[in-house]
């Protein structure tokens, strides 16, 4: 057999890699598990592709091509909670959903506070169907009173330190990693929730918490929590990453400090831009049930706003899977979060790009080379020797979310039975087909 | 006429004629507890379930004797501990004692929604006997019987809310249907105790009791919580006496005629004096007796009996 230079070429595509400030249909070729070259559309090039074997071939015409997505926040609960996600499933879903890459958060049992569970992270990530990179522990077991052995973590392969779940609400510790983090050039990732004002709240606090009677958790929590860190990283440096933003006074909050040249990126979740807190009443569905909460329709517009003018670098989904009898329960009683990995595409297609407000390439590099700059990851990009990680978008293609369709272990979704557009076709991951919707 | 839902869950999106259909079913039972023999065959057969996750004193007896009354077959599961500490779920825990048979559920619960998380998990009709701070539906329908029983309307009237707004489940509820019933409401408490945006409900928002009662044709006075103070929501049980007490001299600010009422318990020299709350104005045990003869119009209304009958 004729040996061939090429092992795959993404053949039509709209291709579309904003770290390379490329946007136009080409060929994308792969060899060895690497980006080979991205041609133009020649004669020669067409023969060249028509000569090879068929399965060798991904036809992408009417597609888009892009670099494999990151999601720089997801919960993959290996170790602790297999029965509702492991690396592995976590994996899995990643691919189907356009995701070659995703950073995992530390608050797992044992947490990743600790260089062991790094090394056991990576490697059960070995052979998933996406690339797993770790974010340690702030404080040692997420408690917020100890710094975590940060050095050792990002000895071990930590790409940035978060507490997760919980705001380091002690101002000194977090003072303390800021500092103690620029060491290491990693981002510390907060999530920003003031623990006194959010105590016990479990949906926004508006007008519908107040029909409802259900305990809220402020904006202004939020808004505080993340002036307060904002402010931290002024005075010592470092660099501040602010997880799944919620709220205006936030976005605002962060406008400025970015105008003001404070070091702070920062995140937003498709369920953040696509929600608000009215959908809770009559149902009272668990799956809306998330930390921070789902917010009202002028906090929707703020977020995309920001979004749209580049004060939220980042779209990741938050991806935290449950196990269904712990979301079968009373509202209160269930545990925050919900999966994302699946729905993030089509959210993002049908939220922001059908609406006008972001472009493919402005959403894509919000899911490439933002989190990619910003974790200093090697990924994210087509250019030539970088690993082939590529997704391939059929980006009108109508879809409903359906339940048996999500590769996570857990099924815990507000969004099934949604109607969206913009599906993930393929997902290459190291030059490997890990995902084939067709 | 019938009720459109075959749950009782709220009074939020209830209308004005079910409200009313609710209301004339009451008068009819009412005068049945006043007979010697305070009992109907109504629901023979009928198996009813009072489920109650949080401790309940009048509203537990008082649906009991509703559903005796009217010759249901009852059982009542009191709990203190929620069923997540006991290991059980909510679910496997009623759907265990559905398999029993049985066909209402009255429910009460620390969680808002769980009546509605029944109708999901259950096919037993649901009557909600308090959700966390969300509704006390049968409540504030026995409030409503109380006031229309007195001034023979509901519509026009001006009637005060007093208290813990943001816990009340009583508040909500009263909130929903005298509205829907044409009754202008306000309501008043601390600031720490009125939830955010709760002018929202279209109420008329009052922290000085005097100006909220001045006119006014009934109040109706919430019970304080004495825990709310290690929270930070109030100073101390003196100052909030001293500010939303009521006492026979603020009650001079009401229109003639004026009502009290209470849904209880009671503390006594603190939200209200002994003296306004066993004042001829007071309806408090009325409202008791009430109370009876509206839950056996719900639980009627919702049992599909009556459709026998027709």
């Amino acid at each position: 057999m004729k040996k061939q230079a090429y092992d795959l070429v993404i053949k039509g595509g709209l291709i579309i890699d904003p770290a390379l400030g490329f946007g136009r249909e080409a060929h994308l070729f792969v060899k060895d598990g690497k980006i080979a070259g991205i041609e133009n559309d020649t004669k020669a090039w067409r023969k060249k592709i028509d000569s090879m074997p068929d399965d060798m071939v991904i036809d992408a015409t009417g597609k888009i091509v892009v670099p494999g997505l990151i999601d720089m926040h997801v919960h993959l609960r290996e170790p602790g909670r297999e029965d509702e996600e492991t690396i592995i499933s976590g994996c899995q879903a990643a691919a189907a959903g356009g995701f070659t890459t995703v950073c995992c958060m530390p608050n797992t049992f044992p947490a990743i506070d600790n260089q062991e569970t790094v090394k056991f992270v990576l490697s059960r990530a070995e052979s998933a169907d996406a690339r797993v990179f770790v974010i340690g522990a702030v404080s040692k077991m997420l408690k917020g009173e100890e710094l975590a052995e940060i050095g050792d973590l990002v000895k071990a392969g930590a790409v940035a330190i978060s507490d997760d779940g919980d705001y380091v609400q002690n101002p000194q510790l977090m003072r303390c990693a800021l500092e103690y983090a620029r060491m290491f050039d990693i981002p510390i990732i907060s999530h920003a929730e003031d623990q006194y004002l959010c105590a016990d709240g479990v949906m926004n606090e508006s007008f519908q918490s107040t029909r409802l009677g259900i305990k809220g958790r402020p904006a202004v929590g939020e808004v505080i929590a993340v002036l307060r860190d904002i402010k931290l990283c002024e005075f010592v440096g470092g660099r501040l990453h602010i997880a799944h933003v919620t709220t205006a006074g936030a976005v605002e909050a962060i406008r400025q400090a970015k105008a003001e040249g404070i070091n702070v990126t920062a995140e937003a979740c498709p369920h953040h831009f696509c929600l608000t807190d009215d959908m809770i009443g009559g149902k009272f569905d668990t799956n809306l049930r998330v930390n921070p909460p789902i917010r009202t329709k002028a906090d929707v517009e703020a977020l995309v706003e920001g979004l749209v003018d580049g004060t939220i670098d980042c779209i990741a989904s938050d991806h935290a899977p449950h196990a269904e009898e712990e979301k079968d329960v009373e509202f209160d009683q269930a545990p925050p979060g919900m999966i994302g990995l699946q729905t993030t595409v089509g959210l993002v297609k049908t939220g922001l790009i059908d609406k006008g407000y972001l472009s493919w390439a402005d959403a894509i590099r919000k899911m490439t080379q933002n989190p990619a700059r910003i974790l200093n990851l090697p990924v994210g990009t087509l250019k030539v020797d970088g690993p082939a990680d590529i997704t391939i978008i059929d980006s009108d293609k109508k879809w409903t979310v359906k339940k048996k369709d999500f590769r996570s272990k857990s099924k815990n979704s507000p969004f099934v039975g949604w109607k969206l557009s913009g599906k993930v076709s393929q997902t290459i991951l190291g030059g490997r087909v890990v995902f084939d919707g067709k | 006429m019938k009720l459109q839902s075959r749950h009782l869950l709220g009074l939020e999106g209830v209308t004005a004629d079910e409200i009313s259909l609710i209301l004339d079913t009451a008068e009819s039972f009412r005068e049945i507890i006043e007979r010697p023999i305070k009992k109907v065959p109504t629901l023979r057969g009928i198996t009813v379930l009072n489920l109650f996750y949080e401790p309940s004193t009048r509203t537990k007896i008082s649906f009991e004797l509703a559903e005796k009354r009217l010759s249901a077959d009852t059982i009542t599961f009191t709990t203190s501990t929620s069923s997540v500490k006991k290991g059980e779920t909510l679910k496997d825990t009623v759907r265990n004692i559905e398999a029993m048979k049985i066909n209402m559920v009255v429910v009460r619960h620390s969680s808002s929604g769980v009546p509605y998380f029944l109708t999901q998990c259950l096919d037993s009709n649901i009557i909600n006997a308090g959700d966390g701070s969300h509704e006390h539906p049968t409540q504030a329908l026995l409030d409503l019987f109380t006031i229309r029983q007195k001034y023979g309307k509901l519509e026009g009237l001006r009637v005060v809310l007093i208290g813990d707004v943001k816990h009340s489940r009583v508040v909500r509820s009263n909130i929903w249907g005298l509205k829907t019933m044409g009754v202008s409401v306000a309501v008043c408490g601390p600031s720490t105790l009125l939830p955010y945006e709760v002018e929202k409900f279209g109420v008329d928002v009052y922290t000085d009791l005097d100006k909220a009662i001045d006119g006014a044709d009934v109040v109706n006075i919430m019970r304080i919580q004495l825990e709310r103070q290690q929270s930070g929501l109030l100073a101390s049980q003196r100052e909030y006496t001293n500010l939303f007490g009521m006492t026979a001299e603020r009650l001079k600010l009401l229109n003639k005629n004026y009502t009290v009422m209470h849904p209880g318990p009671m503390n006594r020299g603190v939200e209200i004096t002994p003296e306004v709350a066993d004042g001829k104005a007071s309806v408090v045990l009325e409202q008791v007796t009430n109370g009876q003869a509206v839950r056996m119009a719900v639980l009627y209304l919702l049992s599909g009996k009556w459709e026998e009958e027709e």
